[in-house]
C-alpha cells in the first residue's frame, strides 16, 4: 500500500509532499478514472483488498451458493414486484387459465396467475425466484454444516457464527412470508397454521393474532403486511447482516484446512485479484445457470393447481416448504392429550411446543453452541486452522445426532405422502417417528463417535506403519514380511498435525489440595468437568515424533539390510523436523 | 475383542450380513404393513331384466357369494349385505377391478388388469343385486359425456368436497390406518360419477341433493382436464406432491449439481 501516495487519502494524512500532489504526478500505471476517483474518495486505498489471500477448497464455496442464490432472489424478486398486487381485494378471474375463469379470488392470487400465464417470461422468473429461494436455504444449511463440523466457529469467529444463525432464521422467515403471498389454497393453509401457532401462546395468543391479522382470521391485512415484510423489512436486515457477515470473513481472514506450510498465523492461497474474482465471479454464473436450468425444466409451486384460498377448503398432502418441515412435523408427532383445560382456559401445548417453543429453541441452540463448547474446553486461543471432523469426535457426533433429530421431525411432515407412496399406515409411521425422535439421535451419536475414533486409529496406523505395498520380502533366514511403504512427510502432516483435547479431569490438577482436603468445586464447575469428560474422555492422541521413531526402529527396519536402515534413520530425522514445525505453531 | 469380531473377515460374513439385512427389512415391512380392520365395511352391487337377473345370479353365486352370501345378504365381517347398494355400486366395484376382492386388506385397491367380466356380465351382476333391494342406478350418459361441463365450477366443488382427501391435483391422499383416497389420474368419468353416487369404502356419498348431476359432470370435467395435462405448465411436475417433490428434487439433483460444480471449481488449478 505504500506505492500510491497521492489522492484524498494522502491529503487527509497532511503530509507536505501529498498536499502538492497533482493528477500529473499520479502513478502512470493507474487509469485516469481511478485517479479521478482516488483524488476524491481515496479509492486506491481499497485496492489492498484485492491482494487478500483466500485458501482454495470446494467446501468454502458452499456459502457462496447461498450468497449467489440470494442475489438471484433479489433480481428476480424485483421483477415480480412490477406485477404482483399485494391485496386481498376480491376480484373475478378473467385471465387465460381456463379452469379458474370466473372464479372469485384475491387480487394477490389473480396477479400471481397473471404473472404465470399472461406476462412474458413471468412463469420462468417466478420459478427462478422460488428455486433460488430453496437453493438459498440449501446453501445455508450446507455452509452451516461445513462451518460446524470443521470447527470454524471457534474464536475469533463466534460472533460471526451468531450473525450467521440470525441470517439462517431470517432466511426461513423470509421464505415463509414469500410463499404465503400468492394467497393460493396451500399458502393460505400455511398462514392458517401460523395463526394457530400464535393462538397457542398462553394468555396473549388471541390478542397477538388479532394484532397481526387486524381482526379475525383471515381478514384483509395479512397479505399486504407479509408483503412489506417480504420485500422490504426482512431483505433489508438480511442484506445488512450479510454485509457484516462477509466483512468479518475479510476482517478475520479466511480459515484454512491444515496442511504443510499452513499455520495459525498465515493464510495459504491465491489473491482475490485476479484468481478469486475470476473463480467466484465464474461460480456466480454457474449457480445462476444451474438455477435457470432447473427453473426452465421443473415446475415449482404451481399455484394454479391449488386454487384460490378459501378458509373452508384444504388439500390433502399440504405441507410447507422444506425448511419449515421440522416445525410442522413436530405438530404431527405431538400427542393430542397435550391440549387440556385448566382454570377455565384451554392450554394448547400440542401446538405450543412444536411451534412457539421449538422454533426459537432450535436457533438458540445453534447460536450458543460455540460458547458452550468454549466454556467446556476452556480454550481461549484463536483458531484459524480447521479441524478435520474425525479429530473432534464428540462435536461431530453431537452435530450428526442433532441433524438426525431434525430430520425425524422433518420427515414427519410428509407422513401422509410416505403412507400413500409406500402403502403403510400413517398411524404406524407417526408412532415409529415418535420413537425414532428419541432413539435415533442416541444411535447416531454412538455410531458417528465410534466412526471418528476408528478413523483416527486408522490414521495412527497409517502414520506408524505406512501403507501396505503388496510386496513380500524374504530375509536370508527365511522370514517373510510385507513391505510397508512409509508416508512422505507431506501426506503424514495431515495425519499428525492436530492436538488432542484432554478432559479437565486430567488437566485441571488433583481434586485435593496439598493437605489432602477436597477442593471445593461449585455445581457449575462440576457440570463443566462432567461435560469435559463427555467430550474428551475417549480420544486418540496423534502420533508423536518419538512414537514415530520408535515404530520405525522396532518395526520393519530391523529386518532390512543396512543401507535401508540408514534411509529410515534419515526419514525419522525428517519426521522430527516436521514435528518441530508443529510445536512452533502451537504456542 | 469379542468372539463375534473374529468372524468379520470371513468370506461368508457378507452373505450373512446381506441375509440378516434382507430378513430384517422384510420382517419390519411385514410388521408395519397395515392390517385388515375387524369390522370392514365395503359396498358392492345392482338390477333389471329377468334374464339379466338370472344370469347375474349365476355369476354372483360363482364369484361373490362366498363373501356376500348366497342371497347377497352379507356374511359378517367377510362381506356386507348388498341390499340397496344399486347397480351403480356394482359397476364401480367390479368395473374398476376392486371386486371380487383378491385378498383381504384395509381397502380394495383398483386394478384395471383384474377386471375379469365383460360389460354385459357386469350389467347382469348389477341387475341381480338391484333385484334384491333397489339402489342408485347407472349414471345417465348425458352427465358423463362432459359436453356441457363448467370446469371452473367443477374446480370449486372439487376443492370444497374432494381435495381434502384426493388432493387439489387429484393425486390422492392418505387416510387413517393404511386406508387411502386413491389418485384419480386413470379413473373413467363413469366410475367417478358412480363413486360420488355410492360412496365406496371410506368415501362419503354425494347424492343428487348435495351435488347435482350437472355439478357432478363439472367435477368430472375438472378432473379429466387434469388427467389430460390441463395443469401441466412450467416443466416437470415432480409427481404433483407439492413442496415434498420440490424438497426431494432440490436435495438430490440441486445439491448434486451445485456441489459438483463447487468441487470441480475447487479442483481447478488457479
Amino acid at each position: 500500500m505504500t506505492t500510491i501516495p497521492q489522492g484524498a487519502h494522502a491529503v487527509r494524512d497532511q503530509s507536505a509532499a501529498a498536499t502538492e500532489t497533482t493528477a500529473d504526478d499520479a502513478d502512470p500505471k493507474l487509469p485516469p478514472p481511478v485517479v479521478y476517483l482516488d483524488e476524491r474518495f481515496g479509492v486506491a486505498k481499497g485496492f489492498g483488498l484485492f491482494k487478500k489471500v483466500f485458501p482454495d477448497h470446494w467446501s468454502f464455496l458452499l456459502g457462496e451458493i447461498a450468497m449467489y442464490s440470494l442475489i438471484i432472489c433479489l433480481i428476480t424478486g424485483t421483477f415480480l414486484t412490477f406485477w404482483f398486487v399485494p391485496s386481498m381485494g376480491h376480484v373475478i378471474y378473467d385471465g387465460s387459465f381456463v379452469p379458474l375463469k370466473g372464479v372469485g379470488m384475491s387480487e394477490a392470487y389473480a396477479s400471481t396467475l397473471d404473472i404465470s400465464f399472461d406476462i412474458k417470461g413471468g412463469l420462468l422468473i417466478r420459478q427462478l425466484h422460488h428455486w433460488a429461494a430453496l437453493l438459498f436455504i440449501v446453501g445455508i444449511a450446507l455452509h452451516v454444516a461445513r462451518v460446524f463440523f470443521t470447527g470454524a466457529f471457534r474464536k475469533p469467529r463466534e460472533l460471526n457464527w451468531v450473525i450467521g444463525t440470525v441470517l439462517s432464521l431470517l432466511a426461513c422467515v423470509e421464505g415463509f412470508a414469500g410463499y404465503s403471498l400468492p394467497d393460493d389454497l396451500l399458502s393460505g393453509t400455511g398462514i392458517r397454521a401460523m395463526n394457530g401457532f400464535m393462538s397457542s401462546a398462553p394468555v396473549i395468543g388471541t390478542y397477538m393474532t388479532f394484532f397481526v391479522f387486524g381482526g379475525e382470521f383471515p381478514g384483509e391485512s395479512i397479505i399486504p403486511r407479509l408483503y412489506i415484510a417480504h420485500v422490504l423489512l426482512i431483505p433489508a436486515i438480511l442484506v445488512g447482516l450479510f454485509a457484516v457477515h462477509i466483512f468479518l470473513v475479510f476482517w478475520h481472514k479466511h480459515t484454512q484446512y491444515p496442511g504443510p506450510g499452513r499455520t495459525n498465523t498465515n493464510v495459504v492461497g491465491f489473491p482475490l485479484l485476479p484468481v478469486y474474482t475470476a473463480k467466484a465471479g465464474g461460480f456466480f454464473f454457474i449457480v445462476f445457470g444451474i438455477t435457470a436450468l432447473i427453473s426452465a425444466l421443473v415446475t415449482i409451486n404451481p399455484v394454479w393447481a391449488y386454487g384460490p384460498y378459501d378458509p373452508g377448503q384444504v388439500t390433502a398432502g399440504s405441507q410447507p416448504d422444506f425448511y419449515m418441515w421440522f416445525s410442522d412435523g413436530a405438530l404431527r408427532l405431538l400427542p393430542g392429550w397435550l391440549e387440556f383445560e385448566l382454570w377455565g382456559f384451554t392450554w394448547s401445548f400440542n401446538i405450543f411446543l412444536g411451534s412457539l417453543l421449538l422454533l426459537p429453541l432450535v436457533w438458540t441452540i445453534l447460536g450458543v453452541y460455540p460458547f458452550i463448547e468454549q466454556w467446556i474446553t476452556g480454550d481461549k486461543r484463536e483458531h484459524h486452522l480447521l479441524d478435520r471432523p474425525r479429530n473432534a469426535p464428540v462435536r461431530t457426533a453431537v452435530g450428526a445426532a442433532a441433524i438426525s433429530m431434525y430430520l425425524v421431525l422433518a420427515i414427519a411432515t410428509i407422513n401422509d405422502i410416505i403412507a400413500i407412496k409406500l402403502h403403510l399406515s400413517i398411524n404406524d409411521i407417526t408412532v415409529a417417528l415418535r420413537v425414532l425422535f428419541f432413539v435415533l439421535p442416541v444411535i447416531v451419536f454412538m455410531v458417528v463417535k465410534r466412526l471418528c475414533l476408528s478413523l483416527q486409529r486408522a490414521d495412527r496406523e497409517t502414520v506408524l506403519h505406512g501403507t501396505e505395498s503388496g510386496r513380500i520380502m524374504r530375509t536370508p533366514e527365511g522370514r517373510f514380511y510385507e513391505v510397508h511403504e512409509e508416508l512422505n512427510e507431506f501426506d503424514r502432516w495431515h495425519l499428525v498435525q492436530h492436538e488432542a483435547q484432554r478432559p479437565l479431569s486430567l488437566t485441571a490438577g488433583p481434586d485435593t489440595d496439598e493437605y489432602g482436603v477436597d477442593r471445593p468445586v461449585g455445581p457449575l464447575e462440576s457440570l463443566r468437568r462432567k461435560l469435559s469428560d463427555f467430550y474428551f474422555k475417549d480420544r486418540i492422541e496423534p502420533v508423536t515424533p518419538s512414537e514415530l521413531a520408535a515404530a520405525h526402529h522396532h518395526g520393519e527396519a530391523e529386518a532390512l539390510p543396512g543401507g535401508t536402515a540408514q534411509a529410515i534413520e534419515e526419514s525419522v530425522d525428517r519426521a522430527d523436523e516436521t514435528a518441530g514445525l508443529r510445536s512452533d505453531d502451537r504456542h | 475383542m469379542s468372539k463375534l469380531a473374529t468372524y468379520r473377515r470371513s468370506p461368508i460374513a457378507l452373505i450373512v450380513l446381506l441375509f440378516l439385512g434382507l430378513t430384517f427389512t422384510g420382517t419390519a415391512y411385514a410388521a408395519f404393513q397395515p392390517t385388515a380392520p375387524t369390522d370392514a365395511y365395503s359396498a358392492a352391487n345392482a338390477a333389471e331384466d329377468v334374464d339379466d337377473v338370472e344370469a347375474g345370479q349365476k355369476l354372483f353365486l360363482a364369484n361373490c357369494a362366498s363373501c356376500h352370501g348366497k342371497n347377497a345378504e352379507g356374511n359378517g365381517t367377510a362381506g356386507p349385505s348388498l341390499a340397496g347398494v344399486g347397480s351403480a355400486a356394482v359397476d364401480f366395484q367390479v368395473g374398476t377391478g376392486r371386486m371380487p376382492l383378491a385378498a383381504p386388506g384395509v381397502q380394495a385397491p383398483s386394478d384395471p388388469n383384474a377386471v375379469n367380466f365383460s360389460d354385459q356380465e357386469i350389467a347382469q351382476l348389477g341387475a341381480f343385486v338391484d333385484s334384491i333391494g333397489p339402489g342408485p342406478g347407472l349414471p345417465d350418459e348425458e352427465y358423463i359425456d362432459l359436453a356441457n361441463a363448467d370446469i371452473a365450477n367443477g374446480g370449486k366443488i372439487f376443492r370444497t368436497n374432494c381435495a381434502m382427501c384426493h388432493n387439489s391435483s387429484a393425486q390422492g391422499g392418505a387416510l387413517t390406518r393404511g386406508k387411502f383416497a386413491p389418485d384419480l389420474m386413470n379413473v373413467e368419468p363413469k366410475h367417478m360419477y358412480e363413486a360420488m353416487l355410492t360412496g365406496p369404502q371410506s368415501m362419503p356419498v354425494f347424492n343428487d341433493y348435495t351435488i347435482t348431476p350437472q355439478e357432478k359432470e363439472d367435477v368430472i370435467a375438472f378432473v379429466v382436464n387434469i388427467q389430460e395435462g390441463g395443469n401441466s405448465f412450467g416443466g416437470h411436475d415432480l409427481g404433483s406432491l407439492g413442496p415434498a417433490g420440490d424438497a426431494v428434487f432440490v436435495w438430490t439433483f440441486g445439491v448434486a449439481l451445485l456441489v459438483g460444480a463447487a468441487v470441480w471449481l475447487g479442483r481447478k488449478a488457479a
